[in-house]
């Protein structure tokens, strides 16, 4: 039975169902067992299943990260919370220089089971360290799995194939997208790593968007359809790895690829499926593009914040110029995404 | 008090790692061990003393000074030779070497390269411990270098709060590479400074493998019975240089003078004379076999095939 549920509560509903099904998965993290359950994401799992396997942290996000793969070496399967994904550069230690390799440099001996949630802040001052999106960081390391969700029925598909997985998996929230609704099935499943999604189809330019901003190109797909410009809009899903197969074949039919990132473009998830990209032998070589943060830390006040991120306007207007190169600019008419324009913080 | 079978016991465990270790730095220089190698020599009684106190299914953690640590523990010998020799049948078949053994069958959780990384894991896996209600104890080896590292603290203070069944054993021989504890901190006072966690912290001033293994089995049975982690802090020193096979007082960062106090109180040889003549010509005849034969499985070992270089980047 699928019901219309927010990402929130997808969310929740894997982790309930995963730790009902297997004892051995744990969740962690600051203010995971809180009245505020991180924006509502754990809420009621300390009550069911209990302080030894729903617990708060010190401050530690080092050594927590190294208690949960301690945790994990012994069989556990830690769910390990970050409630700004910025607090997950005092982990990288034990996430790049261990997680990712314990099963490689251990020879296979050893596996570590573990998922690192981090939601990505954005709106109502957020500033420079609530912001940060370093998804790339870890698409640059081999041994973690980067999955970005951005519809509920992915949310809780991806994030159970995360606790099931063998291996570390970061599964990138974002907090403009935890209020996005959609149909998600009560029964348990899985969405496999490696595929992304086609949400909307369209033959005169590819849109690939990463977390919130697949949101944004739907919407950037209805301003070029007032236009007449058809915006194939895919939700690239899975980071690490990445399934350029799907992507290609779009690119093959449009021959047209604008990456929109939520995060910065150098050396970022935009550069890298663009390079995939232009590797590929193509009879018509495609028009590539990508888009995403300003290069620059992200402002608090909200003029420039909304200069700092990509919007749907400016997706359309990029996608357009990249359909009629001679035309003049064009930016459609349109509002302030609702989530970004509703969020009232603090948080 | 200890009887001659655990004299032997010990005797074979000391012996087996310093031999172990002189093998090594002597066939270093035949370039067939292509890994850094951060010797043991002069420590061994920590290993032995704490791991004695062990059951088999009792967990440790440690750093890449962790020959020690792995043999006495009862990790395999000839895999670990292997290891470094970089051998497909090497205890990490040949990808992590001599500063990334591990044997899980006998309880050898790992040991890595960046100063205190394993010792979280040591609080984590003792998390899983009591999760699971075993009695088993987890140890976490680590230097004084590793004492400034804030994963330390943090993983102190967290075992503290559960009250977690891992006893943390700092390993210090007053150096990081060359740099003394007093040139790092501003006092001798690892342990001291850990109780103020909330924990049971005891130093060890003498390197003395019978006063470590007392200290030890009192630690373990308290550990056992529920008290909490505990930390010993043992002061030992390195023989040889940081890394490699060689002695290092040329550098002058030390003296041959401060060296003597602690190889005339040597473990192994104080341990070989507490034991009768036939029990030490035993095991030192068993142990030499056993080398002897490791060495001979790591040179007839192959090299992991090139396939290797992708396996095992994820669980396949």
């Amino acid at each position: 039975m699928a019901r219309d549920i927010t990402c929130v509560e997808a969310i929740r509903e894997a982790l309930e169902q995963e730790m009902a099904r297997d004892p051995s998965v744990l969740v962690m993290g600051m203010g995971v067992d809180d009245p505020k359950a991180i924006f509502g994401t754990t809420r009621g799992l300390v009550q069911r299943f209990g302080p030894a396997r729903v617990f708060d942290t010190p401050l530690s996000e080092d050594a927590m990260t190294g208690v949960a793969i301690g945790a994990a070496l012994a069989g556990l399967r830690p769910v390990h919370v970050h409630i700004r994904m910025d607090f997950v550069l005092l982990a990288m230690n034990q996430l790049v220089n261990i997680a990712a390799k314990a099963r490689y440099m251990w020879g296979g001996r050893v596996s570590v089971p573990l998922v690192v949630r981090a939601v990505i802040g954005r709106s109502w001052g957020q500033g420079p360290q609530h912001s940060q999106a370093i998804h790339s960081f870890f698409m640059h390391v081999p041994g973690i799995r980067v999955v970005a969700p951005t519809t509920p029925y992915d949310a809780k598909g991806l994030l159970t194939q995360a606790i099931r997985d063998p291996d570390p998996v970061l599964v990138v929230e974002h907090r403009m997208v935890h209020a996005q609704r959609g149909l998600v099935p009560e029964e348990q499943y899985t969405v496999p790593f490696g595929k992304a999604r086609i949400l909307a189809g369209g033959d005169d330019v590819t849109l690939v968007g990463i977390s919130h901003m697949t949101v944004e190109s739907l919407r950037a797909r209805s301003f070029l359809q007032e236009v007449g410009i058809g915006a194939e809009v895919i939700d690239c899903l899975s980071l690490s790895p990445l399934d350029t197969g799907t992507i290609a074949a779009s690119v093959a039919k449009t021959g047209r690829l604008l990456v929109v990132d939520t995060g910065w473009t150098a050396c970022g998830a935009g550069a890298e499926i663009l390079a995939s990209m232009a590797e590929r032998p193509w009879p018509r070589f495609p028009l590539l593009r990508r888009m995403g943060y300003a290069a620059a830390t992200c402002p608090t006040t909200r003029n420039l914040e909304n200069l700092f991120y990509p919007d749907a306007r400016r997706i359309a207007s990029a996608a357009r110029a990249m359909v009629h190169e001679d035309a003049g600019s064009w930016v459609p008419q349109g509002k302030e995404a609702a989530e970004v324009l509703d969020f009232k913080g603090p948080f | 008090m200890l009887g001659a079978d655990d004299l032997a016991r010990l005797y074979r465990a000391l012996y087996r790692i310093r031999r172990t270790e002189e093998e090594i730095a002597r066939i270093y220089p035949s370039d067939q061990i292509k890994s850094p190698v951060h010797l043991s020599i002069g420590q061994e009684a920590v290993a032995v003393g704490i791991c004695d106190a062990l059951r088999p299914d009792d967990a440790v953690f440690g750093t890449y000074r962790g020959h020690a640590t792995y043999l006495a523990k009862g990790g395999d010998l000839a895999a670990m030779l292997a290891e470094l020799y970089g051998k497909d049948t090497g205890c990490a078949r040949g990808k992590g070497g001599s500063m990334h053994l591990i044997d899980p069958e006998h309880g050898v959780m790992g040991t890595s390269a960046v100063v205190a990384t394993t010792i979280p894991h040591a609080v984590g896996y003792a998390y899983a411990q009591r999760y699971r209600r075993t009695d088993r104890v987890t140890v976490s080896f680590f230097g004084d270098g590793a004492t400034e590292e804030g994963a330390y603290h943090e993983s102190l203070n967290f075992a503290a709060l559960k009250r977690l069944p891992v006893l943390f054993v700092c390993e210090n021989n007053d150096f990081a590479i060359h740099s003394r504890l007093l040139d790092r901190r501003s006092s001798h006072n690892i342990a001291a400074q850990a109780a103020t966690y909330g924990l049971a912290a005891e130093r060890i001033e003498d390197n003395d493998v019978l006063r470590i293994r007392e200290r030890a089995v009192g630690a373990v049975a308290a550990l056992r019975a529920g008290g909490g982690p505990r930390l010993l802090e043992c002061m030992t020193y390195r023989w040889k240089e940081h890394v490699g096979p060689n002695d290092d007082f040329a550098l002058g960062y030390r003296t041959p003078e401060e060296a003597r106090a602690w190889m005339e109180s040597d473990q192994v040889r104080r341990v070989a004379s507490m034991l009768d003549g036939a029990a030490r010509a035993r095991v030192e005849a068993e142990v030499e076999a056993e080398i002897r034969q490791a060495i001979e499985f790591a040179e007839r070992s192959p090299f992991p095939a090139a396939d290797e270089l992708m396996s095992d980047v994820f669980t396949e």
